[in-house]
């Protein structure tokens, strides 16, 4: 357990001066997104990897994070900081709503519910004047301050803002995980009927696991606005943003703390480094790539980078005919 | 009364197209439990089948109907063979992702290869259209619709009527049943998947006609189909045909009281609240 946490500190430690030794702007871009993307697929595998219930309608929580945040600011002048918390905030109770119908649903209808559902609120949002329609709206630019949440000399502060913020997500995972809440969410994950019948109240605990997901995802977009300055509902809320925070869940390995990142260290450097060499003329190609991969885990490795790992681990452990945790693994 | 009697004969046209291309859908989710997300993908390629034998011989969409059925066919075939046998005991979450990759990796393909562009075809064979009395008829949407009909009737007949179509309902039913009786179950997961390709090639043609052609055109067919599915019930051959009719009736409802923008909208809405307070669906037994 000290090694593991050794680890964790050195991790975070390199994290955090890696932008100060190596200083390009692009990299910096490619951290933000890293964790950008790690932080919403963290989220989203609270209530797709740990409970089971798979939503390809995330998109629509970190949209509502995203205009939350920006209309307090345009109209009310509210920094983006409080507007953050209150997007997070709609996002539970809009989650809530959405919640009623869509866990009604199992499998299959569970997730055609969350896209259909998403793709209503998309539809509204971009025939609704009030909050810009299909245009969007351009968030002012005001003095460099962390209290605007606007800095425009660096990339830096926002590097280290994403870096709290997944910290924070990943933390929440981790003692969700650890506590009766992460095996009350595996219980319905593994078996709904059984976990009733254990006497977990399973649609309770799916809304609580909506609601954790939407909260932190919902942050996630409010942050995603300020690093942008621009949203309009096909940046912040399409049903591809939806997908792309579950492919990275994905091929990291869902249901694993580590999934997302593992995941979002592959699929984000590898989306813009094709984005770099190829052009325009490649724009999508890293989306073939993914495509492949997602195909190729599912056959072969359905545990994602994660399990991958885990199983080795387990391996190396037994055949070293050390002392094995059989509760380590989960696939 | 004549704007409802059109809104209802424009919803049919392409409700039967809507109905084909679920049909193939729930046809593969009926005989092996496994969703395809990738039939819109399919679909995309049904089209630009049609598409690239206009532009490379000037093939009429009509006449590349049958060809475009085989290479969908094909490509269905394949995906069974090469992708969707290797996850038949994996975990359910596994067999989600497994087409949604191939969904991902052949859209994307698409839009590497020919760009995002829209494309349509000009001069076709069918083209126009007539009135009886006030309403007005498509002609290529007629064409799509009369082949619609006559393509899902020969896929009834060929269930019901054939061995080999029984067998496919017999492995629908129970697998392992199926099995015992002699039942090749592998080849009969493999015709599902051609025969759902072949009927989403047919309709990726019979679209050609009026319908611009472009890699990510399949994203709203796919949803369409999907709520066509779950309307008529997973694995209903004939749910999906009544629903596939409805949701084309609704679509145009809502287009012309609601507002163009708000027609899928209006779909997705009724099919949560239809799946909510009957989650079988319409005609869905199991």
């Amino acid at each position: 357990m000290n090694k593991k946490l050794i680890f964790l500190i050195v991790a975070v430690l390199i994290l955090f001066f890696l932008p100060l030794i190596y200083k390009a702007s692009f990299f910096i871009h490619v951290l933000i997104l890293i964790f950008m993307f790690a932080m919403a697929s963290q989220a989203w595998d609270l209530v797709g990897g740990y409970t089971g219930q798979i939503s390809f309608g995330n998109a629509i929580f970190f949209g509502i994070g995203a205009y939350t945040s920006t209309l307090l600011y345009m109209h009310w002048s509210v920094t983006p900081w409080i507007g953050m918390l209150v997007g997070g905030v709609v996002a539970v109770i809009v989650a809530l709503i959405v919640g009623y119908p869509a866990f009604k649903l199992k499998g299959h209808y569970f997730l055609l519910a969350t896209i259909g559902i998403g793709e209503i609120i998309r539809t509204l949002f971009l025939n609704w004047p009030a909050v810009g329609g299909a245009q969007g709206i351009f968030i002012p630019f005001e003095k460099e301050s962390f209290w605007n949440f606007q800095f425009h000399s660096s990339k830096l502060p926002y590097y280290y803002i994403i870096l709290t913020l997944f910290i924070l997500t990943f933390l929440v995972s981790y003692f969700v995980e650890k506590s009766k809440l992460g095996f009350y969410f595996k219980a319905i994950r593994e078996d709904e009927d059984a976990a009733k019948a254990m006497g977990i109240h399973t649609q309770k605990f799916k809304f609580v696991a909506f609601a954790i997901s939407a909260f932190l995802t919902a942050i996630t977009g409010t942050f995603y606005a300020q690093y942008l300055m621009y949203i309009d509902p096909n940046s912040v809320m399409p049903f591809m943003l939806s997908t792309q925070i579950v492919l990275v869940a994905i091929l990291g390995g869902m249901g694993y703390l580590f999934g997302p990142l593992l995941g979002s260290l592959v699929l984000i450097p590898l989306s813009e480094l094709t984005r770099v060499l190829l052009g325009s003329s490649g724009s999508g190609f890293h989306l073939v790539i993914y495509g492949l991969l997602i195909m190729l885990i599912s056959m072969y490795k359905p545990a994602g980078l994660a399990g991958w790992i885990q199983e080795w681990n387990f391996n190396k452990k037994k055949a070293a005919g050390g002392e094995v945790d059989g509760t380590t693994i989960n696939s | 009364m004549d704007i409802i009697l059109q809104i209802i004969v424009s919803g049919l046209l392409i409700g039967f197209v809507y109905s084909l291309i679920a049909i193939g859908l729930t046809l593969i989710y009926g005989v092996m439990d496994i969703v395809n997300f990738a039939h819109g993908a399919f679909l995309m390629l049904g089209m630009f089948t049609a598409y690239w034998l206009n532009q490379l011989f000037n093939f009429d969409p009509l006449l590349s109907l049958p060809i475009s059925i085989i290479a969908i066919y094909l490509l269905g075939w394949l995906s069974y063979k090469f992708v969707v046998n290797k996850v038949l005991n994996a975990p359910p979450v596994a067999q989600i992702f497994v087409t949604f990759g191939l969904m991902v990796f052949l859209e994307n393909l698409a839009l590497f290869l020919w760009s995002p562009d829209f494309r349509i075809i000009k001069d076709t064979f069918v083209s126009g259209d007539f009135n009886i009395g006030e309403i007005m008829f498509n002609i290529p949407k007629l064409i799509a619709a009369l082949g619609s009909v006559l393509i899902t009737g020969a896929i009834f007949w060929f269930m019901s009527k054939t061995r080999t179509g029984r067998a496919l309902k017999a492995t629908a039913i129970n697998r392992d049943a199926a099995k015992l009786m002699g039942i090749n179950t592998d080849k009969m997961f493999a015709l599902a998947w051609g025969i759902g390709g072949g009927a989403v090639g047919a309709a990726g043609a019979l679209l050609t006609n009026f319908y611009y052609i472009f890699p990510t055109v399949g994203a709203t067919f796919n949803l369409l189909a999907f709520v066509t599915v779950a309307l008529g019930g997973f694995g209903s051959i004939q749910g999906a045909l009544v629903a596939g009719l409805l949701i084309g009736i609704i679509e145009n409802l809502a287009g012309v009281f609601i507002g163009p923008a708000f027609k899928y909208a209006v779909v997705f809405a009724i099919f949560i609240l239809v799946i909510v307070i009957r989650p079988n669906g319409l005609m869905g037994g199991k």
